[in-house]
Parts: C-alpha cells; sequence; structure tokens
C-alpha cells in the first residue's frame, strides 16, 4: 500500500506542474478590478467601435443617397417628371422593389445577422423534418445495401462555417503532415536542402488559383467514377499546398541552424542519430516550426475563400461569391456579414496558434 | 604512464592561403588523479585544446592518447563543463541530467536513472529545483547542473572549459569549493582551462601557461603543491603562493608584450598632398 503511494506521486507532481506550466504561459491571473486599466482596455475599444460604425453609417447613407440622387434624375430626363416623383415616393417608402445597391449600413448588416441566424433554425428543423421522413426509407436502403438518401436542400449558414472550418483543418493537417517531415529531413542533409531548393523557390510564390486547377486535373482524374465528395477533397488540397510552404521553410531553417553549444551536447553525450534529431534538434527547433505553422494557418484561411469560391465547395467562399451573382436585396450585407465572419475566426486561430506558440518557445539565452 | 597525453598537436583552421594555425607543437602528460590547469589570454587556442581533448575536433597531425589508447571522438569517459552551460533549455534539471545518466548506463531502469540523476543533483546541492526549467535558475545555479551532468556521465577525467567565466566573484567562489570537494572525494583527473591565475594555483596541482595564439603552444609548468584543502586567506599570506603567482603572471604579460612588439611593423606612407579646390 505504502509503496503504490510512492509511485503515484512523481506522477501526480508532473502532472500538476503541466498544468502549473500551462497557466504561467497562457498568464492566466486573478483579475483585480482597476477602473482606470479598465477604462483603457475597455472603455477605448468600446469607443472606437462606436466611431467605427458611426463612420461606417454616415459612408453608407451618402452613397446611398448618391445612387438615389442619380436614379431620379435619370427618370427625370429619360421618361420625366411623373415617372420621377413616383420613383422618389417609393424610395422613401422602402419599398422592397425600390432599394440601393450599394455599401449596406451596419443596421441593414445587424438585420441580416439575425436572418441569417433564423434562417439556420428553419433549415435545420426542415432537416430534422427530412430525417424522420426518410428514416424508415433509409433503414430499407441500408439493408438491401443501397446509399441512404441525403439531404440536398440549401446549407445554411452555420453549415457553412463549419465546411469551411473543416476544409481549412483538413488543408492545415496535410500541409503538416507533408511540410514538417519534409523539412527535418532537408534541414538535416545540406545536398537535399541544394536538390529541393529549386523546388520551393519556384513553387512556394504560385498563386492559389493555380494551386486549384493543378489539383483539379489531377484529383478529377484519380476520382473518377467514385461518389466522393469532390470539390471539397480538390479545396482542402489545394489549401494545404498553398500554405504548407511557410512551415517547409521554417522547419529546414530551424533544423539546419540549431546551435553548436547544443550539438555539441549531443556528442559528448554520444546520442545516436534518432535520439539527436527527436532529443535535441526536434525540440530546438520547435519553436520555428510553431511559427512556420501559425503562418501556414492564416495562409491557409485566406486562400480558402478563392479557392472554395473555384472549387464550388458550399463553403464562405462559395456564399460569398453567390451572394454577389444573386443580387437580392440584403446580398450586400450577407457578403459583410461573411466578411466580419471571416475576419473574426481568422483572427480566433491566429490566437489559438499563437498560445500554442508562446507554450513551446523558450530564449535561447535561457538554458546559456 | 601517462593517463592522458598530448603528442605533438598542431591545429589549424581554413585551407590554402587562408590556414590559420591555431596551436602548434603541444606536448601535454597528465597523470592520473592529477588537476591540472592551463592558463590563457582569451583568445588564446583554449576552448580549441579543450575540444581537441574531449573529442569533437580532431588535431591537424599528433595525437591524443587517453590511458594509453588513441581517442577517437568523443566518450563518457572524458566528461566535459562548458564555458557556457549548454543545458537545455526545454528540459528541466532532473531531465538535463537524466539525459546524461542515461548514456553512462543505457542498460539499467528508469527507476535506476532517477535515482542516480537525483544523486547527482543532491551533490551540487540543487534538489530543491530539481524541477525547475534552466531559465527559472541563476547562473551559478545552471552551472551547478552543467557540473551534475557532467559528474553523472561518471567520467574518468572531467574536463571543465572556463566552467565559472560568466559568474560573479562570490559564486565564483563558492563553485571553486564544490568542485574542489567532488574532485577530492574520488580524486578523478582533472583538467580546468582558465584565464584566472588565482584560481588556478587555488584549484591545480599544475599550471601549465598557454602561449597566445594563433600558433599557441603550451608554456614552463608551475608546480602549486600547497596542502589540500587550501584556504584562501591563508593563501594569500603566503609567500610561495605571491612568488608562484607573479611568476605566472609574469610570464604571460612578457609573452603579451612580446607579442606586440612583434607586431611593429613599420607602415610608409605615400607622399600626398591634400589636393586644394581653391583656384589660385
Amino acid at each position: 500500500m505504502k509503496q503504490s503511494v510512492t509511485v503515484n506521486q512523481p506522477a501526480e507532481a508532473k502532472w500538476l506542474r503541466v498544468i502549473r506550466t500551462f497557466f504561467t504561459k497562457v498568464n492566466i491571473k486573478k483579475p483585480t478590478f482597476n477602473l482606470s486599466s479598465f477604462l483603457k482596455k475597455v472603455g477605448i475599444p468600446l469607443v472606437s467601435i462606436a466611431v467605427f460604425i458611426g463612420i461606417w453609417h454616415l459612408g453608407a447613407e451618402a452613397l446611398k443617397q448618391r445612387e438615389i440622387n442619380f436614379r431620379i434624375e435619370k427618370t427625370l430626363t429619360d421618361q420625366g417628371e411623373s415617372a420621377a416623383a413616383a420613383l422618389k415616393a417609393c424610395f422613401a417608402s422602402n419599398e422592397s422593389t425600390c432599394q440601393t445597391n450599394t455599401l449596406p449600413s451596419p443596421s441593414q448588416v445587424w438585420s441580416s445577422i439575425l436572418t441569417l441566424i433564423a434562417d439556420h433554425y428553419v433549415i435545420k428543423q426542415d432537416k430534422e423534418a427530412f430525417a424522420e421522413k426518410t428514416a424508415a426509407v433509409n433503414a430499407k436502403r441500408e439493408a438491401a445495401g443501397k446509399e441512404p438518401i441525403v439531404y440536398t436542400g440549401r446549407p445554411s449558414f452555420v453549415d457553412i462555417v463549419i465546411t469551411s472550418l473543416k476544409t481549412v483543418f483538413a488543408g492545415f493537417l496535410l500541409a503538416f503532415f507533408i511540410a514538417v517531415p519534409i523539412g527535418i529531413v532537408i534541414g538535416l542533409s545540406d545536398k537535399l536542402r541544394n536538390a529541393f531548393n529549386w523546388f520551393i523557390q519556384i513553387f512556394k510564390p504560385v498563386s492559389p488559383v493555380v494551386w486549384y486547377l493543378l489539383v483539379f486535373m489531377i484529383v478529377k482524374t484519380l476520382l473518377i467514377g467514385t461518389s466522393t465528395d469532390n470539390s471539397f477533397v480538390i479545396s482542402f488540397i489545394s489549401v494545404g499546398l498553398c500554405a504548407m510552404w511557410a512551415t517547409l521553410v521554417n522547419t529546414a531553417v530551424g533544423v539546419s541552424t540549431v546551435d553548436k553549444d547544443y550539438i555539441n551536447v549531443a556528442k559528448v553525450l554520444k546520442l545516436g542519430p534518432l535520439q539527436k534529431v527527436f532529443k535535441v534538434i526536434l525540440p530546438s527547433s520547435l519553436p520555428l516550426i510553431f511559427t512556420g505553422l501559425r503562418i501556414t494557418l492564416s495562409v491557409a484561411w485566406m486562400v480558402l475563400i478563392a479557392i472554395e469560391l473555384l472549387a464550388q465547395s458550399p463553403g464562405l467562399g462559395l456564399f460569398v461569391w453567390e451572394e454577389f451573382q444573386n443580387g437580392a436585396n440584403d446580398s450586400n450585407s450577407k457578403i459583410i456579414v461573411a466578411m466580419f465572419v471571416i475576419g473574426i475566426i481568422g483572427f480566433l486561430l491566429d490566437r489559438f496558434m499563437l498560445t500554442i506558440q508562446n507554450m513551446v518557445s523558450f530564449n535561447k539565452s535561457e538554458g546559456i | 604512464m601517462a593517463y592522458l597525453e598530448l603528442k605533438n598537436i598542431y591545429k589549424t583552421y581554413g585551407e590554402g592561403e587562408n590556414t590559420t594555425e591555431v596551436l602548434s607543437d603541444i606536448n601535454l602528460s597528465i597523470e592520473e588523479g592529477e588537476f591540472v590547469a592551463i592558463v590563457g589570454f582569451t583568445g588564446s587556442g583554449k576552448t580549441t585544446l579543450v575540444n581537441l581533448i574531449n573529442g569533437l575536433l580532431e588535431p591537424t597531425s599528433g595525437e591524443v592518447l587517453f590511458k594509453g589508447e588513441p581517442a577517437k571522438g568523443t566518450s563518457h569517459e572524458r566528461g566535459v563543463i562548458f564555458q557556457n552551460y549548454s543545458l537545455l533549455p526545454w528540459l528541466s534539471v532532473e531531465q538535463n541530467v537524466l539525459m546524461a545518466v542515461k548514456e553512462a548506463f543505457p542498460k539499467r531502469g528508469k527507476a535506476v536513472w532517477k535515482r542516480k540523476a537525483a544523486h547527482y543533483i543532491e551533490m551540487v546541492g540543487l534538489t530543491p529545483a530539481i524541477n525547475k526549467l534552466p531559465k527559472e535558475l541563476s547562473g551559478g545555479m545552471r552551472q551547478r547542473v552543467a557540473v551534475a551532468r557532467a559528474l553523472a556521465m561518471k567520467p574518468d577525467m572531467i574536463i571543465m572549459d572556463e566552467p565559472l567565466g560568466a559568474l560573479d566573484a562570490l559564486t565564483r567562489g563558492n563553485l571553486q569549493d564544490q568542485i574542489l570537494n567532488i574532485w577530492g572525494k574520488d580524486k578523478r583527473t582533472a583538467l580546468l582551462i582558465t584565464n584566472d591565475v588565482d584560481e588556478g594555483i587555488y584549484m591545480a596541482d599544475r599550471i601549465i601557461p598557454l602561449r597566445p595564439g594563433p600558433n599557441a603552444t603550451l608554456g614552463p609548468e608551475f608546480k602549486i603543491d600547497f596542502e589540500r584543502p587550501r584556504d584562501k586567506t591563508d593563501l594569500n599570506d603566503n609567500p610561495v603562493y605571491k612568488k608562484t603567482r607573479n611568476a605566472i603572471i609574469e610570464y604571460l604579460m612578457d609573452i603579451g608584450e612580446e607579442r606586440k612588439s612583434e607586431q611593429q611593423n613599420t607602415y610608409v606612407l605615400p607622399d600626398l598632398m591634400p589636393k586644394s579646390f581653391v583656384r589660385v
């Protein structure tokens, strides 16, 4: 009994230590309320947000007025005074047939957010109803070895965001599994680095659109005759290939520039080649690798929009493009909503990676 | 037979016209259990000499014999304490020492490794900091971890490359005593490279000055045969200590002067007059 206690203790201490270091790294402190610093940290951003929305509102109003004036004047010269008066009244009554097609005002965007959320619940109910209705049929089909009937209706905005996130994570993982191993191998060997250098230098600056086309050519042929979701596969592969270069280069640089002191330590301790890589070279290049991964994730999120648009993958990119093409009254404000959602998610992803990066990084002077 | 022997060692860096000979004609032999200090100016090739002995570098010509056998590459028989502590910053004190323990006792289990690591960490008085990362330690504590790591490899000989160079005077004195204590316990052979003559006299049995490079070579040795354990205050009043110290410093200074006078080339300046832009 006594022995088991002594055996368990160090494990628990280590576990606690990990949590403690996590919290010190993330820097969570007990909140202490201080009015002036509270005003500085919360008040100033709130004021700047209000100013931003105000300027946006005024700008949107000015643009709207300019379009209305132009259209009334044009009607006046083309169709006469009565038609112009009718149009003016129509604009004033704010009917859905008489809407401007310009930058939407903040209130329009807000109502679009509400519409999109309400829309999500409607579609969700729709889906549930569909699932209920087809449950019996699907069970039969599955028993007969056929594929079940799936919901093919319009995706809601939340579905769209989730598709985009899935694509980005799949692409990011692909980039991770390609770039990190290759980067390590290249970083370890001068010869391989020279052999791969031209390849990296040429393909790194290639635009996402071209990557998409290349992946399209290959994947389309590979997946001929299968029922796999082509657009998803193509878009995540393109995103991964576009975004992996930062990680590849950073890993190679990190591995090839490990501090000589650490290499000397490895030599004096007589570590084997594998141990040298895993115990000394990789840990010491982790900070650079994670810097690369952070850039990769933000690049992936940026190119995603263009690639989804081209690949017709039902994510945010396609959403923005379709809204633009469709030209309904609230299309413009939905595009702005998508813009904010893209921005906020991008920011959160970057913050997430920054936290991890801070956890693994160390200062070179710390060991010396 | 000498424990460690350097025979006619030459070391050059670079190739062709850019060759610089850093060390030339180094001959040294150290007996088992001896504490030898090599004293030299900064940049005189001390670190190169250390790296030749511990196997990180190969001599251009000449050979390093360890226990009568030519030494090839690094080995845990020759433990090194580096000038900068070279701890791995992502590992805790214990993990840093464990790396060395695993090397010295590869076949033992985890429990043995942990016990040994704890033993060496206790030896340098760092048990309370066993789970700390190097960045949480002071310079002196870091160097003690480096000492523990070097000792944990169970070296037959311990090579110290200016181990206390970056520390303040008080910590320095403390660590000197600790190293002497540990050395005194099992009388391992030790080689100390330093730029501090007093440190050399306090710690070593023999002091050998390194004439500054390029073409650095070892000068005549000075025997230090004070009783151990030595006391710093007593040493200061000891006339023999003063004499030895002055002799070593004088020797080093003389080389410095010699080198300066060697470099007094005369340059012939071209006979030029400043051009006048004023039209006469």
